[in-house]
């Protein structure tokens, strides 16, 4: 038995050595690399330069942005779906944009946004001049929290759902009004859906390069456009390898900060 | 007296969903301090009372007072009673002392006073040293407690309790009986009990409401109710009874199973067709000259304090016998009772002809 177990493992392990310890090792070898193949630690006092490090802080800050944004419309439209009729219907049709090939999604918000698209338009309509929306900061934000809404809907729904009506009758018996319920009740129930949405969002928020490539232009400079411009323009493996660790090192730091406490039972 | 009235119903209907009527009309008044059941099959609407009590729903028409004062548009957050749910509802992400706490809390009282309250509420259901638990880790019947202690710990007016034993094995179930009724007479407080269980109810209540499909059928004491049960669904609801059909020839005259007998029933017409029920512990086997009723003994279940037989009569009526002896399974024997084991129901009369006849005739003896 305790042999079979084990061999069963097998095709577990291999696929992790191959998938995610070797491209891990590997970036971590390229970002001790310099230009010429070298060993070096350069890149990584590079990193500690102030271009690096506001660059690092603008990315937290705009997938802060984004993710508070998506939490902000996701938590109260989660929270009517389930007092819907059909709330699954509702909920797949809120998930099928999803679906749909990212590119295409922000192809389609350059047509929207641009000088000739729809938004400025209207903006004539009302006797305005027309305006540059896209390549602006708002236009990135806005396309991206758009793009995350669905991740960030599904696990806090899944967590409204599970939750027991009686508890929230409870509290209004106890006498707490309809707010102080969901602040003393409903959120700290869902909170862990909340959390795996906020990963879902803030981790993918952090490395985004083609949105804010294509919508924000080169207004916005985010590690995630970082790593592509050392890759693909300046063809400094070494330097985008660095900026990947740094990446990675912030994921899993954030994975901790929004991990889930098993605390007495399930939720 | 009028002070003590407690809650009062005014002719309370509710509708959902604009065409299922699960009240029609109900009217009823409660005594402060009294322990009241509302009895009846699944669907019959005494869920529904309590949620209108409670402030979930809002009568349809008619009017809910509490203490006086009306309360239709009264929410829940502001009504001075408190619910033991039917799955506790206990917040899982609090312990046993912010669960108790929690109305408290709300209510912004002082920290201090919050320990000794708590305190109190967890001795009233023998909790005590229980505070620092996860609701995850106690059992169904501590839950139970948790529950009560949230409720009374806030000194509400009513405690409504909602089929609260029903998830409990039988012998859980029959000690937390004694327990809420001995906590209500400690507390001294109006408890509004629902469940679909007769025994409970009896055994349980000062006043019993039988319920059924959003009527009320009857009111009255456990006893009352049992033994002058208004109509064949009371009669079959609160325990076990033999229901045949019978003709009141005059008062206390009744003809059924082919003689005529004599009864303590009165005030029907002459020859008026009615139900006649005898409770099956209320029959005596005996030989079947000294019987009243000759019947056929059937089948026969030994019920542990007593032989359950089922007997037939010559007519084919059915006669369910509680019987101390074991008789013959096939065999005829004579059924005994008094006059005072036979009651009479007349078809299709309410409670208030029910009690207004009560009422003339024993006026008369």
């Amino acid at each position: 038995m305790k042999f079979k177990s084990k061999a069963s493992l097998i095709p577990y392990l291999l696929w992790v050595a191959l998938f995610v310890i070797a491209p891990i090792g590997l970036i971590l070898y390229y970002s001790m690399l310099d230009l010429n193949g070298d060993f070096t630690l350069a890149n990584y006092q590079n990193f500690f330069t102030p271009a690096y490090l506001t660059m690092t802080l603008t990315s937290f800050w705009y997938a802060f942005l984004i993710t508070f944004f998506t939490l902000v419309i996701s938590y109260p439209t989660a929270y009517f779906l389930t007092k819907m009729k059909h709330k699954h219907l509702w909920l797949m049709l809120i998930i099928i944009p999803s679906w749909i090939n990212l590119l295409l999604k922000t192809y389609a918000f350059i047509g929207i946004f641009g000088l000739y698209g729809p938004v400025n338009a209207i903006i004539e309509v009302f006797g305005f001049d027309p305006k540059q929306i896209l390549f602006t900061d708002f236009s990135f934000v806005f396309v991206a929290v758009y793009i995350f809404i669905p991740f960030m809907i599904i696990p806090i729904f899944n967590a409204l759902d599970k939750m027991n009506p009686s508890l929230i009758y409870a509290s209004r018996d106890l006498g707490a009004s309809a707010f102080t319920t969901f602040r003393r009740v409903i959120f700290p129930l869902t909170i862990e859906g909340v959390k795996s949405g906020i990963q879902v969002t803030f981790i993918p928020a952090l490395s985004l390069f083609m949105i804010t490539r294509l919508i924000a232009g080169n207004k916005v400079i985010t590690l995630g456009t970082a790593i592509e411009q050392q890759f693909l323009v300046a063809q400094n493996w070494g330097m985008g390898s660095t900026i990947a660790v740094f990446l990675i090192l912030i994921m899993f730091a954030s994975m901790l900060f929004t991990r889930t406490k098993k605390k007495g039972g399930r939720a | 007296m009028a002070n003590d009235i407690i809650i009062r119903f005014d002719n309370v209907t509710k509708t959902y969903n604009s065409n299922t009527t699960v009240l029609k009309g109900v009217s009823f008044e409660l005594e402060r301090g009294k322990f009241y059941t509302l009895l009846g099959p699944s669907g019959c609407g005494k869920t529904t009372i309590l949620r209108l009590i409670a402030g979930f729903d809002t009568p349809t028409t008619g009017d809910v007072f509490i203490n006086g004062k009306r309360v239709n548009d009264v929410p829940a957050n502001e009504r001075q009673v408190n619910t033991v749910f039917q799955d506790y509802a206990l917040f899982p992400h609090l312990n046993v002392f912010e669960n108790v706490a929690f109305g408290l809390r709300i209510k912004k009282i002082k920290e201090a006073e919050i320990k000794v309250r708590v305190a109190e509420a967890l001795n009233f259901v023998n909790l005590t040293g229980y505070e620092n638990r996860e609701i995850a880790e106690m059992s169904g019947g501590q839950r139970q407690r948790v529950a009560i202690a949230r409720a009374i710990v806030n000194d509400p007016e009513v405690i409504l309790l909602d089929e609260p034993l029903s998830a409990l094995d039988l012998k859980l179930r029959t000690e937390m009986q004694y327990e809420l009724r001995e906590l209500q007479q400690r507390l001294g407080k109006t408890f509004i009990f629902v469940t679909h269980d007769q025994e409970e109810a009896l055994a349980m209540s000062d006043e019993i409401f039988v319920l059924n499909e959003g009527n009320i059928q009857q009111s009255g004491t456990p006893v009352d109710i049992y033994d002058e049960p208004i109509n064949r669904f009371v009669a079959d609801f609160i325990g076990e009874s033999n229901i045949v059909n019978g003709i009141m020839l005059e008062d206390y005259k009744v003809q059924f199973a082919g003689e005529v007998f004599d009864c303590v029933d009165g005030g029907m017409k002459p020859n008026e067709k009615i139900d006649v029920v005898i409770r099956p512990e209320d029959l005596h086997v005996t030989t079947p000259e000294a019987g009243k009723i000759i019947v056929r003994v059937d089948t026969q279940l030994f019920r542990g304090v007593h032989y359950e037989l089922s007997t037939y009569d010559e007519d084919g009526n059915e006669w369910l016998v509680h019987s101390l002896k074991r008789a013959e399974v096939g065999a005829q024997v004579g059924l005994d009772f008094e006059p005072e084991a036979i009651h009479i129901m007349r078809l299709n009369e309410t409670e208030e002809e029910f009690d207004a006849r009560l009422e003339a005739y024993t006026n008369e003896v």
